[in-house]
């Protein structure tokens, strides 16, 4: 098992230093503070709330992920097919599921070092109230989680392709409606279209992201909302498996 | 080392490997040969577990490829057909990962690293990114990735497609020189190259195996192998062709070339060749002016046309 952990270690730090040898990490992360910067203070309105907390940080990121996170992981498996180093990496001695794993969790660390540093924010509220770390924490836990969601997805979506854009598109389309299902208008308008049947609605929107994402800003992390994550994270990884199986026969 | 058996590999409806079968052991280089789109490339990339088969079966050492292709995949270095490499990063840092990857640790990196440098010669663009070397060059890494982990099995496409005239003589040195410890399988299109480094050669046609044999053999069977090519000065060419048809013991004339009071014909004899035969080409010749007259042994190119190439050209 050790074996296994090395060789997901060996992918996953190809990965990391893959992103960190053009600019386009470093432009990630400038870009993606400056937009959490933006949304949280001058369109969430973060001083007019007047209260200690980040609700105004964490209500923006399903979108601002939306964009952002398929751009990272948009490369992922449609650069390996473009280039042709697919070959390679599936005659090396490994499983093809570790190679889903290194490249995911490589990822997702990248991701998780961005998310790390909007530390500032935390900073900003803790010198201007008191808040309530707690909430805070689960706020970070539910981003980190959401994410994975849609890293996932993109993972699975850039399997499917050799082009890079097809992957971002097709990956924010299914992101968007992840969104979308449990997005209070759009919920509305089912729960109108739909009077005597609440159950369909509440069916579609226990598919969204928003729907679970929404405790985690309040601090409560709920194992059922964590268990959706890990579930989207889980079903998609093995989708991409069953995808890279069939690109080789 | 490699055993092959009944491997068949079909996509849709079109069978890109029909029923190949083959052994190489350690100490052989094996040329595999075959037009475009013969399935060499599809046959490689099943025997390194690249692509499953449809049915058959891949042996590497003790493990079946299919059901234990973890170890099977650890004996096998692997030059894929374009030569691909992680264009993002540098050369030293793309064998570094190849060679950990392979399970090497620590300083047993570095020295695998250094060794593969060498090998191939890639000093002076070590630090260099894969995006910005030249063609040569990168072939010559994905190649070093492959010999990274001293592999008892090399599977190489077309090692030396690409390369200049004088890097091609080094691949050639170096894969013959590693055949003499490793199997080693390779696929190429240029026929000196067979004669110069396999000591065993597979034609592949559409799909399956058309001839299997050291490059000798093969050559043994070319069409003209044992002819006996005759070129006369101011002689006619009836006149030639006239007195060789006479000759004891040969079937049949070719007037291969009648240019400037020049004729050159070939001879071919009955049964294979013999000194007899050649002899008494010899002395038909008598009196003419001969300019060469020679047995010729038969050319890879030759055979290879006439077995594979052409529908016309049914065995």
């Amino acid at each position: 098992m050790s074996n296994s952990l090395g060789n997901i270690t060996t992918i996953a730090k190809r990965e990391l230093s893959a992103y960190f040898a053009s600019p386009v990490a470093y432009v990630f992360i400038v870009i993606f503070l400056l937009l959490t910067g933006f949304f949280t203070f001058m369109v969430g309105g973060f001083f007019e709330r007047n209260e200690a907390n980040l609700v105004s940080f964490f209500l923006w990121h399903p979108w601002l992920y939306l964009f952002l996170v398929p751009a990272v992981g948009m490369r992922v498996w449609s650069e390996e097919r473009r280039q042709g180093t697919i070959e390679l990496l599936m005659t090396m001695p490994i499983t093809p599921w570790q190679a889903i794993m290194g490249k995911f969790l490589a990822s997702w660390a990248f991701l998780a070092l961005a998310l790390a540093l909007t530390f500032p924010v935390v900073m900003t509220v803790k010198y201007l109230g008191n808040p309530d770390l707690g909430v805070v924490a689960g706020g970070y836990i539910g981003s980190f989680l959401l994410a994975g969601a849609y890293l996932a997805i993109t993972c699975l979506t850039s399997a499917l392709t050799r082009n890079q854009v097809i992957a971002f598109i097709i990956s924010v389309v299914v992101c968007l409606f992840l969104i979308l299902a449990g997005w209070p208008p759009v919920t509305n308008i089912l729960t109108k279209a739909l009077p005597d049947n609440r159950w369909i609605v509440e069916l579609v929107s226990a598919f969204s992201v928003m729907t679970h994402f929404e405790d985690f800003q309040r601090g409560v992390v709920d194992s059922r909302h964590l268990l959706f994550f890990l579930s989207v994270i889980g079903f998609s990884l093995f989708s991409t498996s069953v995808v890279l199986r069939g690109l080789r026969s | 080392m490699i055993k092959v058996e009944n491997l068949t590999k079909t996509f849709g409806p079109k069978v890109a490997v029909n029923d190949v079968s083959f052994t190489v052991a350690r100490g052989e280089v094996l040329g595999f040969l075959g037009p475009n789109g013969a399935g060499k490339s599809t046959t490689m990339r099943m025997v390194t577990g690249f692509l499953p088969p449809t049915a058959g079966r891949v042996t590497i050492g003790t493990h079946d490829m299919l059901e234990d292709p973890v170890p099977a995949k650890r004996l096998i270095g692997y030059l894929p057909e374009s030569a691909p490499c992680y264009s993002d990063m540098t050369v030293h840092g793309f064998l570094s990962f190849a060679a950990e990857i392979r399970g090497l640790r620590g300083d047993a990196i570095k020295t695998a690293v250094h060794r593969a440098v060498e090998m191939c010669f890639l000093e002076n663009v070590l630090h260099q990114s894969v995006d910005t070397l030249s063609k040569g060059y990168r072939h010559r890494t994905c190649f070093a990735q492959s010999i990274i982990h001293d592999p008892e099995i090399l599977v190489m496409d077309e090692p030396t497609d690409g390369l200049d005239p004088n890097q091609k003589h080094e691949i050639r040195q170096l894969i013959k020189r590693m055949g003499e410890k490793k199997a080693i399988i390779f696929s190429t299109h240029i026929l000196e190259e067979v004669e110069a480094v396999c000591s065993r050669a597979i034609i592949i046609d559409r799909g399956t195996v058309v001839a299997n044999g050291t490059p000798q053999e093969l050559k043994r069977k070319a069409p003209n192998a044992g002819a006996i090519l005759l070129r006369v000065n101011g002689v006619a060419a009836e006149a030639v062709t006239g007195k060789l048809r006479a000759v004891d013991g040969a079937e049949r004339v070719q007037l291969v070339k009648d240019e400037n009071g020049t004729v050159t014909a070939r001879v071919f004899p009955k049964s294979s060749s013999n000194g007899e035969f050649s002899k008494a080409v010899g002395a038909a010749a008598q009196g003419w002016r001969v300019e060469e007259l020679h047995i010729e042994e038969g050319k890879l190119d030759e055979y290879f046309r006439s077995i594979t190439a052409s529908d016309t050209a049914k065995k």
